[in-house]
């Protein structure tokens, strides 16, 4: 095979990854804050990309615009969820919150096939074959959208977290949960707030890979999983290492697809995530615990 | 040692334990044929709930990839039947030596390195994961498309190569669950039993205290992979049929633990009472809504997981306690 094609699939990887790693950043913020097991995540993420296919079919709106308005869609479910049934569970052992969050996630997703039959749905924008060509490589051009805008909202959450004071008492209740009750935070209304941001990170990540997979209701688990492999491999807390570990199994898995067999290639994502939890288990980017 | 079982439980629960030990043993005579698929799935989930519970209710290991034990088991005995002839029993003394090994394998990289919780449990189901694509592309068992064992109409039970009807399979997982409630019993009240929750509770002060919590975090891991690759074998010779997008999948690790943490995590009673209320209200719910004219897909999983919502609501710790609490506060009352 000649090299270009290589470098094609590598770049295509390289630009799904960074959709994987802003929906795993979502998790990664939830998990490194509230410090719950977000076991919906993928299926929240099926449910921004049934929203971007019905406001697509309806209105003929394309998911890159309408990706405000389903971030902030899925924000607000996000608040609710964590204030409505979440809050209560923080502080109860790993497997009740995973089976309240199972709970959760066998409706979101069942309501789905109700709603949306089993068929696979997909966008068809007026871009989707446009494709840009520098020297040998081809780029696709929804690919490299949905890169750039993966890449633009992790650089404003970043700012988030760094720079308001909203985003420093997050990262004040994720140091120190007591420490944050004691200096008069509203942790509970934090807490809600950072699954909101969580969500919403989601909600963008799923309006962008609606234009690259076809989505199907049970399409949740695996992309839960992909989050989770995503978050550990990159550093948990970390929100470069999300992105970061996004475009390694993203690239993984392009390259899994072109050398092996494409149905393999989550196998490689998860030989990845042994080796990184064997030698590196504070991820890629993470700060080793004491 | 035998009667050490029996040491502080009230005699109230031992006659109820066997009552309830006469109704399984006499079910089959009035069971209809489809009462009796359903309590063979029943204690199918109690068995390898049971199982998993040594992990988690006992030694405080979070297992979300229980689903390998029971494919290798199932597998290897399926393949080895298949292939050479090899009746299930043969089939299980190398089925569990593979899955005893896959679990001694993460257990022994997890607890060398030091992955606990939530990392713990990721690294189980990625090696489960890793196990459901890799039997996709393994010939041997014939891939994705799935490995079918001989069928052919039995007039007798043969308990020898398990050929037979669901009754011998409903009394084989009744005798592997009373088995089990038994063994976990003697485990709990044996030195290692302490030793279990000891680190569950606390594994920091156990280590301080000089328990070799790598070691018997191990012998979890082992005793627990064994029991439910034994679950494995009796699934693969009970529906003659394998395919690792089902046997392997996520949904059925999550399947497995549903019971003993809708029952009551760590209790011995949990993971029966637990298989008993969720198979009972998924079949419950099937017939309801079947009654009701309601066909939709999904309507049944949906109000299925609004229940499990309100389980876990309202009895976080699980409804054995609950009861168990509850039967004690009548005798009091008496």
């Amino acid at each position: 095979m000649p090299l270009d094609i290589y470098l094609n699939v590598a770049v295509a990887g390289v630009l799904t990854g960074l959709v994987y790693g802003l929906m795993a950043l979502g998790l990664s913020v939830i998990f490194g804050v509230v410090r719950v097991v977000n076991f919906a995540h993928g299926e929240m993420m099926t449910i921004a990309m049934y929203i971007a296919v019905v406001l697509f079919s309806a209105f003929h709106l394309d998911p890159l615009v309408m990706m405000v308005p389903i971030a902030m869609a899925l924000f607000a479910f996000g608040y609710v969820l964590q204030k409505g049934l979440i809050n209560p569970f923080i502080t109860r052992p790993e497997h009740s919150q995973f089976l309240l969050l199972v709970a959760v996630a066998i409706i979101m997703v069942n309501v789905l096939l109700i709603l949306f039959g089993p068929d696979a749905r997909n966008v068809q924008t007026s871009y989707a074959y446009d494709s840009f060509q520098v020297g040998p490589l081809i780029v696709d051009a929804t690919k490299l959208y949905a890169g750039i805008a993966a890449v633009v909202v992790t650089a404003l959450l970043f700012c988030f977290f760094r720079y308001t004071r909203m985003g420093t008492a997050i990262r004040a209740c994720a140091d120190n949960y007591t420490g944050a009750l004691v200096v008069g935070l509203d942790v509970k209304h934090l807490y809600a707030l950072t699954f909101g941001l969580g969500a919403a990170c989601v909600g963008a990540a799923g309006s962008m890979l609606v234009l690259i997979v076809d989505v199907t209701p049970p399409l949740g688990p695996a992309y839960t999983l992909l989050a989770f492999v995503i978050v550990i491999t990159g550093g948990l807390g970390s929100l470069p290492g999300a992105l970061i570990g996004g475009v390694l199994i993203g690239f993984t898995e392009a390259m899994a697809g072109l050398l092996f067999t494409p149905s393999a290639k989550s196998m490689f994502a998860f030989a990845i995530l042994v080796l990184v939890l064997l030698f590196r288990p504070q991820g890629i980017m993470g700060k080793r615990a004491a | 040692m035998i009667g050490r079982l029996f040491d502080g439980v009230p005699a109230r629960a031992l006659i109820l334990g066997a009552a309830l030990l006469a109704l399984a043993i006499a079910a089959p005579l009035f069971a209809s044929d489809y009462m009796l698929t359903v309590l063979i799935l029943i204690f199918y989930f109690a068995y390898v709930g049971q199982a998993w519970n040594i992990m988690m209710g006992f030694a405080g290991q979070l297992s979300l990839g229980h689903a390998l034990y029971v494919g290798l088991g199932a597998y290897t005995a399926a393949a080895l039947f298949v292939h050479f002839g090899i009746g299930p029993w043969i089939g299980l003394l190398v089925g569990v030596p593979i899955a005893v090994a896959a679990g001694a394998f993460i257990g022994f990289l997890a607890f060398r390195f030091r992955v606990g919780g939530v990392y713990f449990a990721i690294l189980t189901i990625a090696v489960a994961e890793f196990a459901r694509v890799g039997f996709d592309h393994l010939s041997w068992t014939a891939g994705s498309s799935g490995l079918f064992l001989p069928v052919k109409q039995y007039s007798g039970n043969d308990l020898w190569t398990l050929r037979g009807l669901p009754v011998m399979f409903y009394y084989l997982l009744l005798a592997a669950t009373v088995a089990a409630f038994i063994a976990c019993r003697a485990l709990l009240k044996s030195r290692i039993g302490y030793f279990w929750l000891a680190i569950r509770e606390d594994e920091e002060a156990a280590r301080a205290a000089g328990i070799d919590t790598f070691r018997y975090k191990m012998i979890a891991v082992v005793i627990s992979s064994g029991m439910t690759a034994f679950a494995g074998v009796v699934y693969a010779f009970y529906y003659n049929n394998l395919f690792p997008e089902q046997v392997f999948h996520i949904s059925r690790s999550i399947e497995i633990i549903l019971a003993p943490i809708v029952g009551g995590v760590g209790t011995l009673f949990g993971p029966v009472l637990g298989a008993f209320i969720l198979t009972g209200l998924a079949e419950t719910l099937t017939g309801a809504l079947a009654a009701i004219g309601v066909d939709i897909p999904g309507a049944k999983q949906v109000f299925y997981g609004i229940c499990l919502l309100f389980v876990i609501l309202a009895l976080p710790d699980g409804v054995w306690p609950w009861v168990a609490r509850h039967l004690k506060l009548t005798e009091r009352r008496e």
